[in-house]
């Protein structure tokens, strides 16, 4: 992410990450995650669902920030976003030592 | 990272007959979000689902009912209300939602709705107003706006629409607020307080309707949406009377009214039931 100015607290700040899942034959391909994702995570892939529409792909999956936009805005109930638990190796000087396992 | 292939398991699955969905609404439609930001809202507002009913009437919307897993009622055309208002007054006690779209609740079952804002019914009231009669090919409705080309008015609509905030205020409606699916945090923040406001409460969402408005008047789904970024302005507390539905001037949206007034069965438990000593 990028700073005019460091903030003095960045390394309290925790951005939480996402995962975003498809539910690909639900999709009707109108295309509103793709153009309203904040983060500009999906696009429009090429391959057809079981209904002939083309469902949105993940392009860009570290940019997920986990804000469910894409879930609430769907008609489709077809695409939705998980938290992905911080991991402790990737967080360089966190003090906070990894409590989930999984 | 990975992605993940198809999960069965979407947050809202619990409240949803998922073995019929995909639902019918178009690619694109606006209903489906509103649909998903009023479980949303069910989900998270930690009422007891087993006491809570969703009465749809008939249209595109009113096939919501059949998609909750709560128990629902999918009702005659424009009666959604009634039916709504015969299980509240029986059972007080439930939770009632009308979940319907603009013909239904405006124009075939208009007289309904003055009537149970008048009584300030504890109901909550969702419409849809995708500015058209969806489901039977996009004619004309009561709130399509001026000059807005249907099948059934080529050259352009000659008629003012409704405005629905200020209709339902003027009956006596005691909350009010209007959103549209762009603004679905909004609208499920709003449809929470509706669940828990005493009284009538009505919620206006605008939706697209792609395949019956759209098509005619040379909007895209995202065209829709786009409008609704651009042209629209959040003004809570704004006078209904400002509410007017045109874009070209700007769209009001936001939660316009919110007041307090007995409901229905009280004023009905005061006057007219005697008080148990009285009548020993």
């Amino acid at each position: 992410m990028k700073f005019w100015r460091t903030p003095l607290d960045l390394q309290d700040i925790h951005v939480s990450k996402g995962m975003v899942l498809i539910l690909e034959d639900r999709c009707k391909g109108c295309g509103y995650c793709i153009a309203f994702c904040p983060r500009d995570v999906l696009h429009e892939s090429t391959r057809f669902n079981a209904k002939g529409y083309h469902p949105p792909e993940v392009k860009n999956p570290d940019a997920c920030v986990n804000c469910h936009y894409c879930e609430i805005i769907c008609p489709d109930l077809a695409i939705f976003s998980v938290e992905i638990p911080p991991h402790p190796v990737n967080a360089g000087p966190s003090e906070d030592n990894g409590s989930t396992g999984s | 990272m990975k992605k993940a292939k198809a999960s069965p398991s979407h947050p809202l699955d619990a409240l949803v007959r998922t073995e019929r969905i995909p639902h019918i609404w178009c690619p694109g439609c606006g209903i489906g979000t509103a649909f998903s930001a009023c479980l949303m809202a069910l989900h998270t507002s930690g009422l007891d689902l087993d006491k809570t009913v969703m009465v749809s009437g008939i249209g595109c919307s009113g096939r919501a009912a059949g998609y909750t897993r709560l128990d629902s009622y999918h009702t005659t055309h424009g009666r959604a209300i009634p039916f709504a208002t015969g299980m509240k007054l029986a059972k007080p006690e439930l939770q009632v939602i009308v979940f319907s779209g603009d013909g239904d609740l405006f124009a075939i079952g208009g007289n309904h709705i003055i009537h149970a804002a008048r009584r300030n019914i504890d109901l909550t009231v969702l419409c849809v107003n995708n500015l058209n009669y969806g489901m039977t090919g996009g004619q004309v409705a009561a709130t399509t706006p001026t000059l807005a080309k249907t099948t059934t008015t080529p050259r352009g609509n000659p008629e003012q629409p409704f405005n629905l905030p200020l209709l339902v205020y003027a009956a006596g409606a005691t909350y009010v607020a209007r959103w549209t699916i762009l603004h679905t945090r909004d609208l499920t923040q709003s449809v929470q307080e509706a669940l828990h406001h005493k009284g009538f409460a009505f919620i206006e969402v605008l939706a697209p309707c792609p395949t019956g408005y759209g098509r005619r008047n040379k909007e895209r789904p995202l065209d829709t949406l786009k409008l609704y970024q651009e042209r629209t302005l959040i003004k809570n507390g704004a006078n209904p009377a400002e509410a007017f539905l045109d874009f070209e001037r700007g769209v009001v949206l936001g939660k316009f009214v919110e007041e307090q007034r007995p409901t229905c069965i009280e004023m009905y438990d005061r006057t007219c039931r005697l008080p148990d000593s009285a009548a020993g």
